[in-house]
């Protein structure tokens, strides 16, 4: 048995227990690792013969109390447990406030005195010398140990709790602490301690939750309402459609006003020379987009713009590929974006492009005062010139082995590998990449935009700006790191045709690089729709200016940019909230165009599935804190559970009844405790979803919607209006209620499901004929739909995804992967027997529910056989759509 | 995403566990604190606080010991793994924390069957319960890359009494993403 014992203020504790362990118990030093299976290294820590180790200090002491004999009964178990999960973070947090911020006494002993009151009160109910008896035990030995690295020799503790004082100080005479005292109670000790501290994440106590960017997480719906809870929801209900806002409807062009709040949306601009991938549409367009709807939502005045990024060598390099002007090039796939985003819904107010006259005048007049402040400066510049093509290679127009990490296709600009940022020539083995010769190093005269000279002004406005605004937390991350390696000046002008002119004297056969150029692009789309685009882009007091975009476009958006923009001291607009995304994978890999694998916009639409479907699938997987991946098998059983069974099926159920039942006219109300409650729960994942979307977390969002229809479900199988419909009085008159109460949920859902899948939202108001107010996001669950509302022809909204059909779709883009065996339709015989299993288990699961209904069980007791039978049929959907044992594929294996 | 079937923690898990362990139900808990923390008024004495705390206790009325472990250091395991469910796993704040859990709980599980090695133990109980909320939520990958967690999951779902009216979660068997490592 070996123990280790690190510099942490546990220490204290197990030397003492060891006291009671095996004699001769051996110490070792405190190993990195000791605990092989936990991430992150944890001291003190106990290897037991067996090989098993105990890496919780309690559980190491109370091991050595167990060897001798001594069990621990319910108080010592209670201390215990107190002691890990109240007094350690608290005695954390006032070490971190002693030791390391040098607080003096009082102040730093503020996080601990509940704790100590708890401690004395214990002994005095007792009335006991011990905390759980006349002798010591293992409760006390852990107790002390916590508390000692705080007060040492006791002579802080607060005098008014005398029990407290008596029993510490009698428990510092024992011969086993005052041996643990004296081993912890070094120089080197404490320094270690505090070393040990720092590096800790600042501890707070714990009812109060450490400060982040996260909006605070509101209790989920699942937790207990207050009475004042349900009685307020009661009353938002009731104020009807009265209470809700007019709908804000902006003039045409849409321009800042003053008094109200003014956001304007970009999203990365997608290069013009490629068709998007889905991994490009989640990344910028389709989370701008739901962020546009979604603040149109709240009434607040919005503007949406986007468009192509067309200059720069790729747009050469596809001409060149083509055989078209770069021109040409430009208009085709401008084209080709625009159908792809219109297609997926995408509500831009503008969707322009980079390649227009204000595009020129406005990068040359950024340009021109950048230069008139001193912030350029010319530099020769060595560069990579194709002597057989005659031209210098820019960017794309060269490729090699990475010089970082040895990637074979990095790019001139950067490599798609490790992501970092390369100077073309330092580029190992470069080749032209259109006549495949290595090219020779040649100088020429270029601009350079003194990033060094701005570095003050960007951290100070960076300060300021991520102190208010809501940046990722990978978008804060790559910024510090580009600060920390330091800036360098960055070269702006290319030797290029495709680009906007260098207006200067010995640069006029240049243009400028894209880096610089691109970004200017909002400004100058934004003043191709409407020639008052300087009151969006120079009016920072009145505007909040959000960009969307996927990691790699950081730099560009939080450094590169905003020195532009400080260094033109012309008043502009700064980004407020920065936005970036993670990367969308394929299956196993990444999308690749070359390889056709993964699905691009353009094919999105041959695959028969709905735009909405593909942007909720999307969008439910949107990469926030890390990178996620497409999956088919994932798709179908998201579109089947999720859309279908859940979401689907409650608004189609709550709008056939108002028409079977009701001959289409919302029936009267009469609302029940229980109806109140679930009103309550409705309207906490209603503020839960704005709260999340505030921040712009669209991914959690829409789980509170799907919470909302899955309450709604689970409200309808409890109370079962087309049973009581044929009842008594009372019953046709709970299903009239409940009926009601449905039916305007779904017209909840409808609002809140516009910026997911606008079009779905479309036919639920459209079905229900949701009045106008119903394009404003309420602050809480009212009654929109009142009694007497005549609603539409009610139709159902999803249709089941086959698993053959996305089989099919699967193996269609999957392109040149196909390693993996994939999964064949399921032969008839095994799926067959297994489907029928759980047909007949979700048939009886269903008939227990109905007889617990029919018993009036108490209603959580429902709501749990209620999950178990959706849970049957999720698995009966996966069952259906995956065989368990794939059949061998066809011909010969590979190897 | 079907939060709403998870176990509210304290109370709710602790009516679970006594119908898992047999018990006549009776007990009525209350909830002290932020952190909502479970309390129970026992007939003779003073109440007892805290989930491991109480659910000890009650394993010991129903006279299933061995549940609790039958070395000493069975018994430390297992009140190790206990405490570590409401410290790492209740305590959890954000999808980073989560992560770590899973995947350190997976690497402890890679040789063996329990959380404290060949039997099963109160620890399994209350980790399961306080699992199941994150269970519920993985993607079929994620599933698949906290292999042994879910082969440890699975085993305790299927344990009789334990899963009661929480869903139960579904394990592909065989593997989808023969490329996740």
């Amino acid at each position: 048995m070996r123990l280790h014992v690190g510099a942490g203020p546990h220490g204290a504790k197990v030397l003492a227990a060891a006291a009671w362990g095996p004699p001769g118990l051996a110490w070792a030093p405190p190993g990195e690792h000791v605990v092989p299976f936990l991430t992150q290294p944890c001291l003190p820590a106990l290897q037991l013969d067996s090989g098993a180790v105990l890496f919780s200090p309690n559980a190491i002491c109370r091991y050595f109390f167990l060897l001798s004999g001594k069990e621990q009964d319910d108080v010592a178990n209670q201390w215990l447990e107190w002691e890990a999960t109240e007094l350690q973070p608290a005695v954390s947090a006032a070490l971190y406030l002693q030791l390391v911020q040098g607080k003096p006494g009082e102040e730093a002993l503020a996080p601990v005195r509940e704790a100590l009151a708890h401690v004395d009160r214990g002994l005095a109910q007792r009335g006991t010398t011990y905390l759980t008896g006349d002798a010591e035990s293992v409760a006390d030995v852990v107790v002390w140990g916590a508390l000692f690295p705080l007060f040492q020799d006791g002579s802080c503790l607060p005098d008014n709790l005398g029990l407290l004082g008596s029993w510490f100080r009698s428990m510092s005479q024992l011969a086993p602490c005052r041996a643990a005292a004296a081993a912890v109670l070094t120089p080197e000790g404490a320094r270690e301690l505090r070393a040990h501290l720092q590096r800790q994440p600042v501890p707070s106590p714990a009812s109060k939750r450490p400060a982040t960017n996260e909006p605070e997480e509101e209790e989920s719906a699942e937790h207990a309402l207050s009475e004042e809870d349900i009685a307020a929801a009661a009353d938002a209900w009731a104020q009807g459609t009265a209470a809700l806002p007019e709908p804000w409807q902006p003039q045409h062009p849409v321009l800042p006003v003053a008094g109200r709040k003014n956001v304007l949306i970009t999203s990365a601009l997608p290069y013009v020379n490629n068709v998007p991938h889905l991994g490009n549409i989640i990344g910028c367009v389709l989370s701008a987009d739901v962020f546009a709807r979604y603040c149109r939502l709240r009434n607040w005045n919005t503007l949406y713009v986007c468009g192509t990024d067309e200059y720069g060598t790729a747009t050469e390099t596809k001409a060149m590929e083509e055989g078209l002007t770069p021109r040409q090039i430009c208009d085709k796939y401008h084209a080709i974006h625009a159908r792809v985003y219109s297609w997926f819904g995408i509500s831009f107010d503008y969707f322009g492009r980079t390649t227009t006259p204000q595009q020129t005048t406005i990068a040359q007049d950024i340009f021109g005062r950048l230069l008139e402040r001193g912030f350029l400066r010319s530099d020769m510049v060595e560069q990579l010139r194709c002597e057989r093509c005659q031209r210098f290679l820019a960017d794309r127009f060269v490729e090699g082995v990475c010089p970082f990490c040895a990637y074979e296709e990095a790019r001139g600009d950067q490599c798609d590998k490790c992501g970092r940022l390369i100077n073309a020539i330092e580029l190992k083995k470069p080749q032209c990449k259109i006549c495949h010769d290595s090219p020779v190093v040649k100088s020429s005269q270029h601009l350079f935009l003194d990033l060094p000279k701005l570095e003050q002004r960007l951290e100070q406005w960076l300060e300021q700006s991520w102190a208010t605004g809501d940046w990722t937390a990978n978008a804060r991350f790559i910024t510090r790191s580009w600060l920390r390696d330091g800036l360098r000046p960055r070269c702006i002008t290319r030797d290029l045709a495709w680009g906007t002119p260098v207006p200067l004297d010995g640069f006029r056969d240049k243009v400028f690089y894209v880096w610089f150029d691109a970004p200017i692009g909002y400004l100058s789309i934004t003043a191709n729709y409407t020639d008052q685009w300087e009151r969006w882009w120079k009016n920072p007091e009145q505007v909040e200016l959000y960009n969307f975009m996927a990691k790699d476009n950081v730099p560009f958006h939080s450094v590169v940019f905003p020195c532009s923009l400080l260094g033109a001291e012309d008043g502009y607009t700064l980004v407020n909230h920065l936005v970036a995304t993670e990367y969308l994978n394929y299956e196993d890999g990444k999308f690749s165009k070359s390889r056709g694998v993964g699905v691009f916009g353009d094919m999105a639409k041959d695959t028969g599935i709905p735009a909405d479907v593909w942007r909720f699938y999307l969008l439910s997987l949107r990469p926030e804190g890390q990178d996620s991946a497409f999956s088919w098998a994932d798709l179908l059983l998201r579109n089947n559970s999720e859309l279908l069974n859940n979401l689907g099926n409650f608004v189609n159920r709550a709008g056939m009844f108002v028409c079977k039942f009701f001959g289409g006219c919302v029936p009267e109300m009469e609302l029940s405790p229980d109806d109140k409650r679930l009103l309550a729960r409705v309207g906490l994942e209603l503020r839960h979803y704005t709260q999340l979307l505030d921040k712009v977390r669209i991914r959690d969002a829409l789980r509170c919607v799907l919470n909302i229809s899955r309450h709604g479900n689970q409200y309808i199988q409890v109370n079962e209006p087309w049973k009581r419909i044929k009842g008594n009085d009372a019953d046709r008159g709970r299903a009239s209620t409940v009926t009601g109460v449905a039916v305007n949920m779904a017209c909840l859902l409808s609002i809140m499901l516009q910026p997911y899948m606008p079009s779905i939202s479309a036919s639920i108001q459209d079905q229900l004929r949701a009045p106008p107010a119903c394009c404003v996001l309420p602050s809480a669950f009212v009654c929109t739909l009142p009694p007497g509302h005549r609603i539409g022809t009610v139709t159902p909204l999803f249709q089941k995804l086959e698993n053959d059909q996305v089989e099919a779709l699967r193996k269609r883009f999957g392109g040149g992967q196909a390693k993996a065996a994939p999964p064949k339709p399921p032969t008839p015989g095994v799926d067959l027997q297994k489907v029928k299993e759980l047909s007949e288990e979700v048939a009886k699961q269903g008939t227990h529910v109905r007889e617990l209904k029919a018993a009036k069980v108490e209603k959580g007791q429902i709501d749990t056989e209620v999950a178990k039978l959706l849970e049957l049929k999720r698995q009966l959907v996966l069952v259906e759509g995956r065989p368990l044992e794939p059949p061998a594929p066809k011909g010969k294996r590979k190897k | 995403m079907a939060a709403a079937a998870g176990p509210r923690l304290g109370a709710e898990e602790l009516g679970l566990l006594e119908k898992s362990l047999g018990l006549a139900k009776g007990n009525k808990y209350g909830a002290q604190g932020e952190r909502k923390t479970p309390v129970l008024q026992t007939n003779n004495g003073p109440s007892l606080i805290g989930l491991t705390t109480i659910a000890t206790h009650l394993v010991k009325q129903a006279k299933k010991e061995q549940l609790l472990g039958n070395t000493a250091e069975e018994k430390a395991i297992v009140q190790q793994w206990l405490e570590y469910r409401v410290i790492q796993v209740d305590g959890q704040s954000n999808k980073e924390d989560t992560r770590i859990i899973l995947k350190d709980l997976n690497s402890y599980l890679e040789d063996k069957v329990y959380l404290a090695g060949n039997n099963f133990t109160l620890a399994d109980i209350l980790m399961y319960y306080g699992l199941h909320h994150i269970m519920v939520d993985l993607t079929v990958q994620e599933k698949e890359k906290y292999l042994n967690v879910s082969r440890w999951f699975n085993h305790v779902q299927h344990y009789p009494g334990i899963r009661q009216h929480l869903s139960s979660i579904v394990f592909i068997k065989n593997r989808l993403y023969t490329n996740a490592h």
